[in-house]
């Protein structure tokens, strides 16, 4: 079992003829053939508009993403379209009845990003993963996204990342204790994000197949804390966590847009304090996520 | 990016957000100058610096010389600028060695009956700009919101539609404000949200924002920060930039597209992904290592990116080792192992070089790195990277 991605997930790559975005196309579908049993195509097609018709290395190319759910199928889309476009692009998704949109795009204008959000409220059926993420992966059913597959193993931890190559650091590691993950989520490092810690934390939680979470958070922001409060209140499985810049400097971003601690807020002190006090076992290091996770399983038993 | 106090109300100004009347001045000369031409009875000569508390900060040559100064006569600005121009002011954000003062601001002098808290900002929680006020103006938002997170009024706003006349209403009575300024505040208000949605704002700041004696509201002072992601909509902003405001090493590595942070620690660090940069930072202190910088190479850099990384750490000379922490992504790690080898060469690296690689192609990186017979040690995980390289400064 599994959030988000599952057996039915068709997949359309928008921006699929610039270089990332068509070879990350190439890797899903790499991925999809070596990695999944299923035998019908995952990743059904692109679009970039003004190349409708085309084909880019076997990819049928549309000029719109209704175009694309019409003839292709597609049910979930890949954004790398560049920043200027990538609000624009989220919309079109929603517009044309997409349930999974997943935005790789970092660097998109944080207002196009707040008129997104408020466009997205029209639409509850589209679910926005990102942007500025590493994107989303079942093990052995569908990889969208950026993540080497390889390091990803099917498994029973739900893992949660405002980080892409710190997801692949905690999947890594997970990998190494013989956990495997039931999906991997990275929610990305921007200050306005469609899916947050507490929505994934409510669907691993439902989800049967997912025994344990592992949140990786950062400085910046409270959302940490809120997903504290929350795991108190509501999750009943055990939860293991990461904040990433205990020594991060004040008023400084740290590469993610999001990632700044201003008026002495947003520390990761004060992140990990809220997760401890809500019973989460947090990782000293970043080299004990793996091993928090498998702790936070035992106290639990 | 920020702006200079100036900068912001020239900018205010335009779009018809009320300022008091101001002129820049370079020299003692200009400045009393423009004391003369405003021909109130007091005038404010304001340093002109990025960061905040120059009111309370001083001159580290003059001890007694605030970092904002009100005068009565065009020779007390002349003096007091001497004193101010070229001299270095130390506030509570400059830190100890302070920043050096190349230009003055000096405004009107004003009659002042209230003053008030405004900033706009973007709510992370609400996804939307957010009005932030309060009727203690002057007081520092993040002590005020500590002491008394009641006093201060919070009001979002759709970024497409603007602050509605309502919701200025609601804010001006909520801050006390009598009948004219009430007014006043309908018509200032939603300009402000305006001016902060039109130029992609971060932070739109105004402490304190002033209500006159004949109950007009007026920006005494402005702190504006723009979208970095946004800048290619406004390329005019490039002109505002004030390249001595900032770290050199940290313009070098924006102009390369990396993203730098300059620390005190010797043990640089090069990494792709913000969370893994912050991690690997994390790390080497757990170790007993001081980090030198945070820098993250992003997720599609080429050999000439990470070349200039390089070129970036090797700059600081507190630097007495690095560390390369690479999960293969986008990034595929030969192309980190292929620029490794090729700043080998092109700029010589001489200190001990610890890398860790997994993720993408790290196979044919690893191929590349061992049969490259350069002195480089390879560390197999996390923490073996960080011991392998806090190792080699106690050697």
């Amino acid at each position: 079992m599994s959030i988000l991605v599952n057996e039915q997930t068709r997949i359309i790559t928008q921006g699929i003829t610039g270089s990332a975005g068509l070879f990350h196309s190439q890797k899903c579908r790499e991925y999809a053939r070596d990695e999944c049993s299923r035998t019908e195509d995952v990743l059904v097609g692109g679009v970039t508009p003004g190349k409708g018709g085309t084909e880019v290395d076997g990819f049928p190319v549309f000029n719109s993403v209704s175009e694309a759910v019409g003839k292709a199928g597609a049910n979930t889309a890949m954004i790398f379209v560049p920043p200027p476009f990538a609000a624009d692009a989220i919309m079109e998704a929603a517009d044309a009845g997409i349930e999974l949109i997943v935005a790789i795009t970092e660097g998109i204008p944080v207002l196009d990003m707040a008129k997104a959000a408020e466009f997205l409220e029209d639409y509850p059926n589209s679910r926005l993963i990102g942007p500025n993420c590493p994107g989303i992966i079942t093990p052995g059913v569908a990889k969208i996204g950026i993540m080497p597959g390889y390091i990803h193993s099917a498994g029973t931890v739900g893992l949660i990342s405002k980080s892409g190559t710190l997801t692949y650091e905690a999947a890594w590691q997970l990998g190494n204790v013989g956990l495997g993950q039931s999906t991997a989520v990275g929610i990305g490092g921007d200050p306005i994000i469609g899916t947050n810690f507490i929505d994934l934390l409510d669907l691993f939680e439902q989800d049967p197949g997912t025994e344990a979470i592992l949140m990786i958070g950062e400085i910046g922001g409270d959302a940490e804390i809120k997903a504290a409060e929350h795991i108190r209140e509501h999750v009943t499985k055990p939860v293991a966590a990461f904040i990433a810049g205990k020594t991060a400097p004040p008023g400084k971003r740290m590469g993610h847009a999001g990632a700044i601690i201003s008026g002495g807020k947003g520390t990761a002190a004060e992140k990990i304090e809220a997760l401890q006090a809500a019973g989460v076992e947090v990782a000293e290091s970043p080299a004990d996520m793996g091993t928090a996770l498998k702790r936070a399983v035992e106290n639990h038993n | 990016m920020k702006i200079h106090e100036y900068q912001a109300k020239q900018l205010f100004a335009k779009a018809g957000v009320p300022v008091p009347q101001g002129i820049v001045a370079k020299t003692p000369e200009e400045a009393a100058k423009a004391c003369d031409e405003l021909g109130t009875a007091v005038c404010v000569v304001k340093s002109q610096i990025h960061a905040g508390g120059r009111g309370k900060g001083r001159f580290k040559e003059h001890p007694e010389q605030p970092g904002v100064v009100l005068v009565k006569s065009a020779e007390e600005a002349r003096e007091n600028a001497a004193r101010m121009l070229g001299s270095t002011l130390v506030t509570i954000q400059t830190g100890e060695e302070g920043k050096q003062v190349n230009t003055l601001y000096i405004e009107q002098g004003l009659d002042i009956a209230r003053e008030l808290y405004l900033a706009v900002v973007v709510d992370r929680e609400v996804g939307k700009p957010v009005v932030i006020a309060s009727a203690e103006g002057g007081m520092a938002i993040e002590e005020l919101a500590a002491e008394h997170p009641e006093k201060i009024i919070r009001e979002p706003f759709d970024p497409a539609l603007g602050l509605q006349p309502f919701q200025a209403r609601k804010i001006a009575y909520a801050l006390g404000l009598d009948a004219t300024a009430v007014k006043s505040a309908g018509r200032f208000l939603p300009k402000i949200c305006r001016f902060f949605v039109d130029n992609d704002c971060s932070m739109a700041e105004i402490n304190p924002l002033v209500v006159t004696g004949d109950g007009e509201l007026l920006a005494l002072d402005a702190k504006v920060t723009f979208d970095d992601n946004a800048l290619f909509r406004h390329k005019e902003f490039a002109e505002l930039r004030d390249l001595s405001e900032e770290e050199p090493n940290e313009v070098q590595a924006q102009a390369a597209g990396l993203s730098y942070v300059k620390l005190d620690g010797n043990i640089g660090c090069l990494v792709n992904g913000a969370g893994l940069a912050m991690s690997t930072m994390d790390l080497i202190k757990l170790h007993g290592g001081e980090p030198a910088n945070f820098l993250d190479v992003g997720g599609g850099a080429n050999v000439d990116q990470v070349t200039e990384a390089f070129r970036i750490i090797l700059a600081d000379e507190h630097v007495r080792a690095i560390l390369v922490n690479i999960f293969g992504g986008i990034m595929k790690c030969d192309t980190i192992v292929e620029a490794l080898l090729g700043a080998y060469d092109k700029i010589g690296i001489t200190l001990p070089l610890v890398v860790r690689l997994e993720g993408t192609n790290v196979e044919k990186a690893r191929e590349m790195l061992s049969g490259s017979g350069k002195d480089i040690i390879t560390a197999t995980d996390l923490t073996d990277a960080a011991k392998k390289v806090v190792g080699t400064l106690n050697a």
